[in-house]
């Protein structure tokens, strides 16, 4: 079933080097030596991960390479040993992982082309997707948590490369920081799973929840807190906050991180612990029901932004949802295909619109945009490819995977004891009503950008399309195309699911219950038609809005008056934010610093007993007067005291 | 009867031991002094120390003192210079505690039992005796009581001189 | 009869009155001269110590301490003599040299 395999740590190793490498010769080195090396290291990973899956591929799923490095900690009952774990679920990840931040890597050659930090920029990179294999590959939990803080501190270096600009530093600093908060909750849960079961080995963990060490009660609060960790990982409600403003680094970046890997980790990680998940209906109803929101909230936020980044800044933010309504329904093949598909696609758009903005020097802002069509053709076509497959039209690659996950929501139940009846449905009317707004707002971003007037002044000069960044559309697009074709079960194709199978099925049947009209086939096709028919109403109506009637959005904002203002500001929540959390804790800080740390600490106890002790010796020196007989005088009181302790006290006499 | 010399000679003793103390001029207080030694003397005698009261009267009153009235008339110390007497606070505590202390001396005295000391037997205080105690069972302090004496000769000059050869 | 009460009395106060000279008294002659009184005092208890123990060792003692006062009267009148030489007085409260 398992066996050894010595390539997974080169494998992970690869893009470590890449970046110690870019990280301390790359100053003095010609940008095209960096580029190839920050390159290299990530094809070399794509094809370590080809070759070491090879036993993977071929049982269909079946067999796992096993690598074990070294012992890591060995203290007192806790043993937790390095290791790397290659099945077919973090097979899916590597190539996802290292395939597209291969073309993303390709794509910064062009894109950061002159930068003064090139080297510093590919060495981040680098060790980006370092700790992001480490967090697919990982075995046990404490490592994957290494690859978790790692790809956070990764964003933040990347989010805030441009940091002379303090608003960029700031934005990498949210981004760390909230990522924090969620981790607090990850190693709350994996203290809370040690605790149960003695070991932090993902595998061994399996085998302690199937043989009833993890009651439900403690599973569900393990999940819980696990769960909190990935709303901050993956951007769900309450902490998606820094995902918006982490549109501050370049665009690649954004293409990277928080499109097709990092964000990504919170869904793995739930689809890693499937046998957990299934012991807690309870919690798997709460992540359908945070994700199924959210998808819908930031559906919502998106339609009314201006800037191109952050409309795509608020689609990752919702298709995170449809993951997690995937994994938490039970269904962690739909999700992990859904996040497949969602990272050819998204990371298409991101890198389309960093192909936009190097064109336009800079200019972001979609309202100062239009007719880019006959000017950028190829970046067009592309991103035109990426936005059908988003609003989920057929036979592009995000409708097999969208529908199947709100096909999958819509016929089965949850098992939850509180919300066992309404969670689906509610989860489904949801990402259904999500859907038609999806199509709407990345429609209405085709129309503004590309299509329509001009909107820029006349001389504004339009960059032709770099070469090496069309390509890396190119192939984005493509996949974006044929990449859900693996999974196309309304078809009867179910090659991705049984792939994924021998990792999660068994989590999958714990947890599916069935409704009435469950695996009906006709059921399924009407539910496709369905999304189908959401992703031409968004269309229609982007058409309507932005190449119809030139004045009908404005009328629509101002009729609308606070409501538009209130999704164009994001729902004041970053305000909400500061006011209820951010402005205590500063109270607090400022508290500690002025009156404890300054005060108390400093004035008074150190500064304090400095002059403390030279009042002591002030004192002391008015005993020196110089005068014998006061020397006398106290010499008889001394002896005076004694004798008359003996005396009258201890009765000498 | 020797009860009533012991007293007439302790109060003169403590009497001209006040005037010591009291009496502005130091020549009148050297001559009190001598007064003092002189009766104390008389009371070594009534205690059975024959010898001891010759030495007293020999080497305190007559060498000791001597040197006293010599130095006091060397520094010829006019009246102005005696200078008045300055009240501070530590003289006032000093005599407070030396009045409490006192109390409790005689408190402490007067609850001893009032008994005749015994007969010492006929040589006790005899020079032949002390004589055999100084110089047998306390020869060492009398042999380092003589080294004591030089070094107090020695220091003696040393500060006194005028100038260092 | 004498008792060694009434003896160690009259020690006592002797030795009470030279120790208020001590405290008191400004000029350092007369300070000295109290020390004897002190030390006379001492000598007057061990003589009547001795007597009552019918020890000869105090007044071995006493001879000791009266070679001691002998040598402290030789010292401390030559450091009179180098004091009234250096400041022209002998008056112990202009003595504050090591006054901090």
């Amino acid at each position: 079933m398992s066996e050894q395999s010595s390539l997974l740590l080169w494998l992970v190793l690869l893009p470590l080097l890449g970046a110690i490498f870019n990280g301390l010769v790359g100053r003095r080195l010609s940008s095209r030596w960096i580029g190839f090396v920050g390159c290299a290291s990530v094809f070399g990973s794509f094809l370590l991960g080809l070759v070491a899956g090879r036993p993977v591929f071929a049982s269909g799923g079946e067999e796992t390479a096993l690598q074990t490095v070294y012992s890591w900690i060995s203290a007192g009952g806790l043993n937790v040993e390095v290791g790397f774990r290659l099945d077919a679920l973090s097979l899916v990840m590597v190539l996802v992982v290292s395939g597209v931040g291969l073309v993303i890597h390709l794509y910064s050659i062009g894109y950061m082309h002159g930068d003064e930090g090139y080297g510093r920029y590919f060495a981040y990179l680098n060790l980006f997707v370092f700790a992001m294999l480490t967090l697919v590959l990982a075995d046990s939990l404490p490592v994957l948590f290494v690859g978790w803080e790692g790809v956070g501190l990764c964003s933040y270096l990347l989010i805030g490369f441009w940091f002379e600009d303090p608003q960029k530093a700031a934005a990498g600093k949210k981004a760390f920081i909230v990522n924090r908060i969620g981790d607090l909750g990850f190693l709350l849960g994996m203290y809370l799973l040690y605790s149960l079961s003695g070991t932090l080995h993902i595998e061994s963990l399996r085998q302690a929840a199937s043989s009833g060490a993890i009651g439900p009660a403690a599973a569900t609060a393990a999940c819980l807190l696990l769960f909190v960790g990935a709303t901050g990982k993956s951007a769900q409600i309450p902490l998606y906050v820094w995902l918006p403003d982490a549109m501050a680094g370049p665009t690649p970046v954004s293409a990277l991180i928080h499109a097709a890997t990092m964000v990504t980790a919170g869904v793995y990680m739930i689809a890693r612990l499937n046998f957990l998940f299934a012991l807690s209906p309870d919690a798997s109803a709460l992540v359908v029901l945070v994700g199924a929101f959210t998808a819908f909230y930031a559906a919502t936020i998106g339609l009314a932004q201006n800037d191109i980044k952050k409309v795509l800044a608020y689609s990752t933010i919702s298709q995170l949802g449809y993951m997690f309504v995937g994994v938490g329904s039970g269904y962690f093949a739909c999700g992990i295909f859904h996040l497949m598909t969602h990272a050819f696609f998204k990371a298409c758009l991101f890198l389309g619109a960093g192909a936009v903005i190097h064109a336009l020097e800079g200019e972001q802002d979609i309202r100062r945009m239009g007719d880019l069509r006959r000017r950028l053709p190829r970046t067009y076509a592309t991103f035109l490819l990426a936005t059908l497959a988003i609003a989920g039209f057929p036979p592009l690659a995000g409708f097999f995977s969208k529908d199947e996950i709100l096909w999958k929501v819509l016929s089965s139940d949850s098992q939850a004891l509180w919300a066992a009846s309404w969670v689906h449905p509610l989860a489904y009317a949801l990402t259904l009503a999500g859907a038609a707004l999806t199509s709407f707002y990345m429609f209405r971003l085709v129309f503004l950008v590309f299509h329509g007037q001009f909107r820029l002044p006349a001389e504004k000069h339009v960059h032709p399309e770099t070469p090496i960044m069309t390509w890396s559309l190119m192939v984005l697009a493509a996949l974006s195309v044929v990449g859900g074709w693996g999974g196309a079960s309304l078809l009867g194709v179910h090659a991705f699911e049984e792939f994924l199978w021998p990792v999660v099925g068994e989590a999958t049947e714990k947890m599916a219950a069935l409704r009435p009209f469950a695996h009906s086939h006709s059921a399924e096709w009407l539910a496709a038609g369905a999304g189908v028919l959401a992703a031409l109403a968004g269309w229609l109506l982007a058409w309507r809005f932005y190449l119809g009637r030139p004045g009908l959005p404005e009328r629509v904002a101002r009729a609308t008056g606070g409501l538009y203002r209130l999704v164009l500001n994001k729902y004041y929540l970053d305000e909400i934010y500061d006011f209820l959390v951010i402005r205590p804790l500063s109270a607090l800080a400022r508290f500690f610093w002025k009156v404890i740390d300054v005060f108390c600490i400093d004035q008074i106890g150190v500064n304090g007993s400095a002059r403390a002790l030279g009042w002591l010796g002030q004192v002391g020196r008015r005993l020196q007067c110089g005068d014998g007989q006061v020397y006398a005088f106290w010499l008889v009181l001394g002896g005076g005291i004694v004798i008359i302790y003996l005396v009258v006290v201890a009765g000498w006499f | 009867m020797s009860a009533v010399l012991f007293w007439i000679f302790g109060v003169a003793a403590l009497v001209l031991g006040m005037l010591v103390v009291v009496l502005p001029n130091p020549v009148h207080g050297a001559v009190a002094l001598v007064g003092n030694l002189i009766c104390l003397a008389a009371l070594y005698a009534m205690l059975q120390a024959h010898f001891l009261a010759m030495v007293q009267v020999f080497l305190y009153a007559g060498a000791i003192l001597v040197l006293f009235v010599f130095v006091i008339m060397l520094l010829n110390l006019k009246r102005e210079e005696l200078g008045r007497p300055r009240v501070t606070a530590s003289k006032i505590a000093g005599m407070a505690l030396l009045g409490a202390l006192g109390w409790i001396f005689v408190r402490a005295l007067l609850a001893l039992p009032r008994v005749t000391m015994p007969e010492a037997g006929v040589a006790f205080g005899t020079v032949e005796e002390v004589g055999r105690l100084l110089l047998g069972r306390h020869l060492l302090g009398f042999e380092v009581s003589s080294v004591l004496l030089l070094a107090a000769v020695v220091g003696a000059v040393a500060v006194a001189k005028r100038r260092l050869w | 009869m004498i008792t060694l009460q009434d003896t160690l009395l009259l020690s006592g106060f002797l030795f009470f009155i030279g120790l208020a000279g001590v405290l008191v008294r400004r000029n350092v002659l007369v300070i000295l001269m109290s020390v004897e009184l002190m030390l006379n005092a001492a000598n007057l208890a061990l003589l009547g110590f001795s007597r009552n123990l019918a020890e000869g060792t105090g007044q071995v003692l006493a001879i000791f301490v009266m070679t001691v006062a002998a040598a402290e009267a030789a010292v401390g009148l030559g450091l009179v003599l180098a004091m009234f030489r250096h400041r022209g007085t002998v008056d112990v409260d202009r003595m504050r040299g090591l006054q901090g």
